[in-house]
């Protein structure tokens, strides 16, 4: 379980939506501007169709694509959705599974039937113990919790290293275009490091010297989430920070 | 026609005193903004959706909205009692009433979103620059929202109508003494989300005094707007 392979986790969370360096086409909004008027748009996430107009329905950038016209959300809370990983902490073990919390607005579930191999019931704390920290993707969203499973590539117990969070939002923008800048920094400090969509990040390198350096380097692309061209800039740090 | 009542602070009847606007002053929240008029100046921050406790709270069609207004101790120039109040308690219950029309509860059920009104000076319309402010930290914390509620207190000052009254203008007595009414309406709209009276008036004058706050609830909702864009830059 310890050696994970990070790459593909991030694979599949930069099938999501990642900022793209386009910036031109972006504008922010409040909730209720009308973003666009005419028929010939559709209203994406964050947005909806109002007689004519297309309004904001939240907080943040308004970007088209095509004839879509989606709000991107910059700042709050995470909310869950299928097919997220995301990494939580086991909180509880009941008869049937494990409580994760992932810092989400509900509980988060995962059966004992979505490990990756055989759990006898005997010893499910041998496998998870309460405390642990895991990588899980959402395969479920439902109004009484989250349901979690292990099946997949890359994901199960973390060992080592730490873990710390960050804003989701920003998340995107820390794993870069097909995970160009998590792929940077993990070079830069050969370090593992694995993101989830909650904001948590773990890092597991060779010296506690490297695992710094890739937290703070992950802080330094989250504080500069608008600025254009991330990725050379964070080389030019790496050679500021040898 | 009676005259004209000439304000302490030298304002135009309509006029509402400085508006700051900023968001993102708490960094722990989710969300968070402080609005202030003048010298009442009120800070709110947004949590969640989140976990609700007690349980037997959650509501499993839509979120909780759970509004906790209150004035600081050092607000106000004779200390306030920390703690809640019958106040305090009162005016969590109308601004949550004031906030609730224009989020999206439906989204997140068995969740709560707790919104945390503090009014860090008071110098009358604190409950009004406390909407405000709550209205800026909902759409900061990224909660889906159908618009932003902007309220004003308009009043009357013996017979002459004024915006944005301050503490001494409402314990103005002479003639028929002062009319204090807060008013929130969800923006660009004619929406009331909030109606509250004290003092006397004359139902004829109702009317008018709900026209005159459009005009001041658009100047708050352009400064919500602005200090909201703000932090995208």
């Amino acid at each position: 379980m310890k050696k994970i392979k990070e790459n593909e986790i991030n694979e599949e969370i930069t099938g999501e939506e990642v900022s793209s360096e386009e910036h031109s086409k972006r504008k922010p909004v409040v909730p209720g501007e009308v973003i666009a008027s005419g028929e010939d748009y559709l209203p994406g996430d964050g947005a909806k169709r109002e007689g004519n107009d297309i309004i904001a329905t939240r907080f943040g950038l308004a970007e088209e694509s095509g004839r879509v016209i989606k709000v991107i959300a910059i700042t709050g809370a995470f909310i869950p959705r299928r097919g997220n990983v995301v990494l939580g902490r086991v909180t509880d073990i009941t008869f049937h599974g494990w409580v994760v919390d992932i810092g989400s607005a509900s509980e988060a579930f995962l059966p004992l039937e979505e490990s990756p191999r055989f759990v006898s019931k005997l010893e499910m704390d041998q496998f998870l113990a309460i405390g642990d920290i895991v990588a899980a993707k959402i395969w479920g969203v439902k109004s009484k919790g989250i349901d979690l499973t292990l099946k997949g590539k890359g994901l199960g117990k973390l060992e080592e290293g730490f873990v710390f969070r960050i804003n989701p939002n920003k998340v995107p923008r820390v794993i870069g275009k097909e995970g160009s800048m998590i792929n940077l920094i993990k070079d830069n400090t050969s370090s593992n490091i694995t993101v989830g969509q909650n904001g948590w990040i773990w890092i597991h390198a060779d010296s506690i010297e490297n695992e710094i350096k890739a937290r703070n380097a992950i802080e330094f692309v989250a504080e500069k989430v608008h600025v254009e061209g991330l990725t050379e800039k964070m080389e030019k740090w790496f050679q500021e920070h040898k | 026609m009676a005259k004209e009542y000439k304000r302490t602070d030298g304002r135009k009847p309509t006029e509402l005193r400085k508006i700051t606007a900023k968001v993102g002053v708490i960094p722990n929240a989710d969300g968070s903004a402080m609005f202030a008029f003048g010298d009442t100046v009120a800070i709110a921050a947004v949590y969640g959706p989140r976990l609700l406790h007690p349980k037997h709270m959650e509501d499993p069609t839509k979120c909780v909205l759970r509004v906790n207004y209150d004035l600081l101790p050092f607000s106000v120039h004779d200390r306030k009692k920390p703690g809640p109040s019958r106040r305090s308690q009162e005016i969590s219950k109308v601004t949550e009433w004031a906030l609730a029309p224009v989020v999206d509860l439906k989204s997140f059920p068995n969740t709560v979103i707790d919104v945390q009104i503090y009014i860090i000076q008071a110098d009358a319309g604190t409950r009004t620059a406390g909407i405000n402010a709550a209205s800026m930290a909902l759409a900061h914390a990224g909660i889906p929202m159908k618009n932003l509620v902007s309220s004003v207190a308009v009043g009357k000052l013996d017979k002459t109508l004024v915006v944005d009254l301050t503490k001494e203008e409402e314990d103005f007595e002479e003639g028929e003494g002062a009319t204090d009414c807060a008013i929130a309406r969800i923006a660009n709209t004619d929406e009331l989300t909030l109606l509250q009276f004290d003092g006397k008036v004359q139902p004829e004058v109702v009317s008018e005094l709900i026209n005159l706050s459009d005009d001041a609830c658009k100047e708050i909702y352009e400064a919500q707007k602005k200090a909201l864009k703000e932090v995208l830059k």
